[in-house]
């Protein structure tokens, strides 16, 4: 086996790419027009019929799908093949309001096991490789995404799950596993366990990792590496357009690779929803062109991120997407500098196990802004002496410091005492009268 | 021969003491000892009670964040110079107190006991061997 899993499609000549692309795409358009009545609505809205969309250079005539389309369509709005033709669902976490269901044919379990045999060749796997999966089996798209690659890879696959750390690193010894699929926070979570029983990574096969589904740094990677003694692949996916592989890491480690033959990327401006030169920052948006069951066309992403084009050192010729920066949707301007909830649920996840509840209280004062993380105290956090907590309180500042470039004043507070709505805390208070 | 605290952290807000000693009332748990450090933000409530697995299961029911620390409780005679004659142990083996506090549970008016963090426990066990009686966990439970 070579280093490309699908090479014709990963090193595939630009021009060539586009012409598939733009045949892929009139044919989806029409696939969505006759079956999905909800997006017809938003095409004829726009006065559009699938004659108007004759390759990618119209695709910015195409209405955007949104989360809230994906709610209000729930569950079988989207859904563009009779139930009987499906064979799966998945599901996100549903944090943010209703779940979304996303529906699957065979072939479209098919095309999305071929994504992330992919992003498992690009990690150097190979029939002879034992991987363990530790991403959650079940309506997460993770363990389902990565087991199918693997399996198609032909590797020897460990469907582990998550939790029950010990037992992970028994088997990854006992069995040779040489590469894990997890989270990056569970796999930093190993790297500690590890070293807590008292072993090495010279005690376990491993060489390579791949991570994803929730933001991480560059330090974490680094961190990670180091802990396990692997080499780190970022996995970009979700569950709307399929799930992870919709865009994977290659050993150079600078972007990832989109699975342009699948998905057609865009980036746009946030507030405009005017699409955005190639390298410029904005909105992430995707259009499945060969998803059958649940074929999202220009479905937004609220990512923030970049897109690169060009010949990687790797030979891929897939267009390249930076590491999402962020959110479109829950920025904050504070000081001048952007910051993203995201980046500081990345700091606090580096202090706890899971992801403490927090609030970030913006205010003004003398002209300057005022900037409070209040941090929900976890188990862990909590000591016997007040030196113990005021440390912890540094630390977490410190990081914070790092990572979003300002100085915040961390205050832990009592659990469960930020108020929450639909279960879930109020992110932000911002008290500034900035209009 | 340790015993266990409890290590409860608590915002200054009104209303804070009267949730936790509540919780603690309804559940029948008695305080054998108890200190409070606080900052300008926050308080620790340190406290001994008679049962301490069931203190924690009530108030980790109630919402409090609270974490178990290993303390020493000793016991001292309680007259002039009892307290400087076991510190004298502790400097004399290089044994540093992180923090300590009285504590309630004497019955009888010749004693006094004494919760104790060293910065090394099992050393401060080691110093006061033979010399003091330490209290254990069960004892407390009868106390």
């Amino acid at each position: 086996m070579g280093k490309y899993w699908n090479e014709e499609m990963e090193c595939m000549e630009p021009e060539k790419m586009r012409a598939l692309q733009d045949e892929r795409l009139v044919k989806q358009v029409r696939h969505v027009w006759d079956n999905v009545p909800y997006y017809r609505a938003k095409m004829e809205e726009k006065g559009l019929t699938p004659d108007d969309i004759k390759g990618v250079e119209d695709l910015h005539k195409l209405p955007f799908l949104s989360k809230a389309d994906l709610r209000d369509a729930y569950p079988f709005g989207l859904l563009a093949k009779p139930l009987s033709e499906c064979v799966r669902i998945h599901s996100t976490s549903g944090t943010t309001g209703k779940r979304v269901v996303a529906f699957y044919t065979q072939n479209d379990i098919d095309l999305w096991n071929d994504c992330t045999a992919r992003a498992i060749t690009a990690a150097g796997g190979t029939k002879d490789d034992v991987l363990q999966v530790c991403y959650g089996y079940g309506l997460f798209t993770g363990g389902a995404g990565l087991d199918g690659g693997s399996h198609k890879v032909g590797c020897l696959t460990l469907p582990m799950s998550s939790g029950n750390t010990e037992r992970q690193i028994q088997f990854m010894e006992d069995l040779g596993a040489t590469i894990i699929c997890c989270t990056p926070s569970y796999a930093a979570y190993i790297g500690e366990t590890l070293k807590k029983m008292g072993k090495s990574p010279d005690d376990l096969k491993l060489k390579s990792g791949i991570f994803g589904a929730e933001p991480w740094t560059e330090e974490m990677r680094q961190e990670i590496e180091k802990s396990l003694g692997i080499k780190a692949y970022d996995i970009y996916g979700l569950t709307e357009t399929s799930g992870p592989g919709v865009a994977f890491e290659c050993e150079c480690q600078k972007g990832m690779h989109i699975n342009e033959d699948n998905f057609i990327p865009e980036i746009i401006d946030p507030d405009t929803g005017e699409p955005l030169p190639d390298g410029t920052k904005g909105e992430l948006v995707f259009t499945s062109i060969t998803k059958e069951a649940f074929p999202l066309l220009r479905y937004r992403t609220r990512d923030i991120c970049v897109l690169t084009r060009g010949k990687c050192a790797c030979g891929r010729t897939l267009v390249k997407m930076a590491k999402p920066m962020g959110r479109s949707d829950d920025m904050l301007i504070i000081r001048g500098v952007n910051v993203f909830p995201s980046q500081i649920e990345t700091v606090l996840l580096k202090h706890s196990n899971a992801s403490p509840n927090y609030q970030i209280v913006v205010g003004r004062e003398n002209n300057n802004d005022t900037f409070e993380i209040r941090v929900e105290l976890t188990e862990e956090m909590l000591g016997d002496t007040i030196r113990s907590i005021e440390e912890i309180e540094r630390k977490i500042a410190g990081d914070m410091h790092t990572v979003l470039g300002i100085k915040a004043k961390i205050r832990l507070v009592e659990p469960n005492s930020i108020p929450r709505s639909e279960g879930k805390a109020k992110r932000v208070i911002d008290t500034r009268n900035l209009v | 021969m340790s015993i266990k605290q409890l290590s409860i952290f608590a915002e200054n807000r009104p209303g804070r003491l009267n949730n936790i000693t509540h919780l603690l009332a309804v559940n029948g748990i008695n305080i054998r000892a108890m200190s409070v450090a606080d900052t300008k933000d926050f308080g620790i409530l340190r406290l001994i009670v008679n049962d301490a697995d069931k203190a924690v299961d009530a108030l980790k029911e109630g919402g409090c964040a609270v974490t178990v620390s290993k303390v020493l409780a000793i016991q001292i005679p309680d007259r002039p110079g009892g307290l400087a004659a076991a510190m004298q142990v502790l400097y004399d083996n290089n044994v540093s107190v992180e923090y300590m506090y009285s504590a309630f549970i004497s019955e009888k008016s010749e004693e006094a006991y004494l919760i104790l963090r060293a910065d090394s426990n099992e050393a401060a066990e080691q110093a006061f061997d033979g010399r003091y009686k330490l209290l254990t966990q069960e004892e407390l439970l009868t106390k």
